[in-house]
């Protein structure tokens, strides 16, 4: 494998876990899925842990699996809460990892590097009061239950919509009137300008 | 407005026919309530099994499930509600016409239940005024017919003609709220054994 990327690596009731240095980890995925005789293909899940300890580190975890070999490995990243709480993304390998990794973002604050669109995905956009995993979130919130209805109730629940989530940024310009209005008027609603048609040849 | 039990019998006869008409609009309202689903979790199966032959909903008059607001009579939030779906559920009951009737359906929609945490409503009255409460986690099918029966009397004990008894929707506040602050954070307050958790300040 890469020199140098694996810090240590335990096999726990038969299954690979291997913990890989912060900033060696695009390189090492980009091994394990392109080598032969690796091919993790298959990024099955992505997710973080924070202990109660607060001395360990947070742990960014990838859930690998080839499905050709029908083999699983484990990848873990540690992540130390004095240091800035970022790794890279590795979208580019798994595009999958899109959704994954805002879910991770959202629930710990944790960055991803080279992510296309890192935004909260399970709170709303405009949610402030933390990211709810963490273990210093308090169960309930930080804010009063009158102020988080309020807040609730104030959030404009099409705002989360844009073009380019819907997947008809290019049909932008055929939409009908009132659909085009209602998507711009969304917090993320861009409506795109319609492409201006080539000029049509003189008929002859 | 003088009611029934005034000597005068021009007003004995008034207060007759208001009865008369309170009772021919009520029970055309309570006889045919038109029910917006709102399932959000486990409650929704029970709903479902409501409305399935077995137990048959429509008996009392709720043939048609609105699946559009603008159709329905009575808004069923069967299951939690997340902060998210907060806004989604008040725009449905204002876009439903008045008279318009809302079931509590579990206790996760009428208290908040089990999901005592940042992400979900304690309680749906702090979005809309809720009529009946339904218990249970969630409440069998018989419950959600029995609290469908107490809609039914309750309708039936409304009036056109008496201020008190008039069923009248508040405006609600610019400012999203429907209750005043202190009565949300009141009514929100944990109880058993979920009050020995940390709470937020």
């Amino acid at each position: 494998m890469i020199p140098g990327a694996v810090r240590e690596a335990v096999a726990r009731d038969g299954e690979r876990v291997v913990y890989i240095a912060r900033d060696r980890l695009l390189e090492a995925m980009t091994w394990l899925k392109n080598t032969p005789g690796q091919e993790f293909n298959y990024l099955v899940d992505v997710t973080a842990v924070e202990f109660r300890d607060r001395e360990r580190p947070i742990e960014v975890v990838y859930f690998l699996r080839s499905l050709e070999r029908r083999a699983d490995i484990r990848i873990k990243v540690e992540l130390h809460a004095a240091d800035d709480l970022a790794v890279e993304s590795v979208w580019g390998l798994w595009h999958g990892a899109d959704w994954l990794e805002r879910e991770v973002f959202d629930m710990f604050g944790i960055t991803f590097r080279g992510h296309p669109d890192l935004r909260r995905i399970l709170m709303w956009e405009t949610y402030a009061e933390g990211y709810p995993l963490r273990k210093s979130f308090p169960l309930r919130g930080r804010f009063s239950r009158a102020e988080q209805v309020r807040q609730a109730l104030n959030a404009n629940p099409e705002a989360h919509y844009s073009l380019e989530e819907l997947s008809i940024a290019e049909a932008g310009g055929d939409l009908p009137e009132d659909m085009r209005d209602r998507l711009r008027r969304g917090e993320r609603g861009m409506i795109p300008e319609p492409p201006t048609p080539p000029p049509s040849p003189a008929s002859p | 407005m003088k009611r029934v039990g005034e000597v005068q019998s021009s007003n004995y006869l008034l207060a007759k026919f208001q009865d008369l008409v309170d009772w021919a609009v009520n029970s055309s309202r309570a006889n045919s309530l038109w029910p917006m689903p709102f399932g959000t979790a486990c409650c929704a199966i029970e709903f479902m099994a409501t409305a399935a032959s077995r137990y048959d909903f429509a008996r009392f008059g709720m043939e048609r499930q609105a699946f559009s607001p603008r159709q329905a009579d009575v808004l069923i939030c069967a299951g939690r509600l997340p902060f998210k779906l907060a806004p989604v559920i008040r725009r449905i009951y204002d876009q439903m016409p008045q008279p318009k009737w809302v079931i509590s359906m579990g206790a996760c929609a009428s208290t908040g239940g089990i999901f005592d945490n940042y992400a979900m409503v304690q309680g749906i009255d702090t979005i809309v005024p809720v009529d009946v409460y339904v218990p249970g986690c969630p409440p069998r099918p018989e419950g959600l017919l029995y609290g469908i029966l107490l809609l039914h009397k309750k309708i039936k004990g409304e009036s056109l003609f008496d201020a008190v008894r008039r069923r009248e929707e508040q405006p609600l506040d610019d400012k999203g709220l429907r209750l005043a602050p202190e009565t949300i954070d009141e009514i929100s307050e944990p109880f058993g054994n979920s009050i020995h958790q940390f709470r937020s300040s």
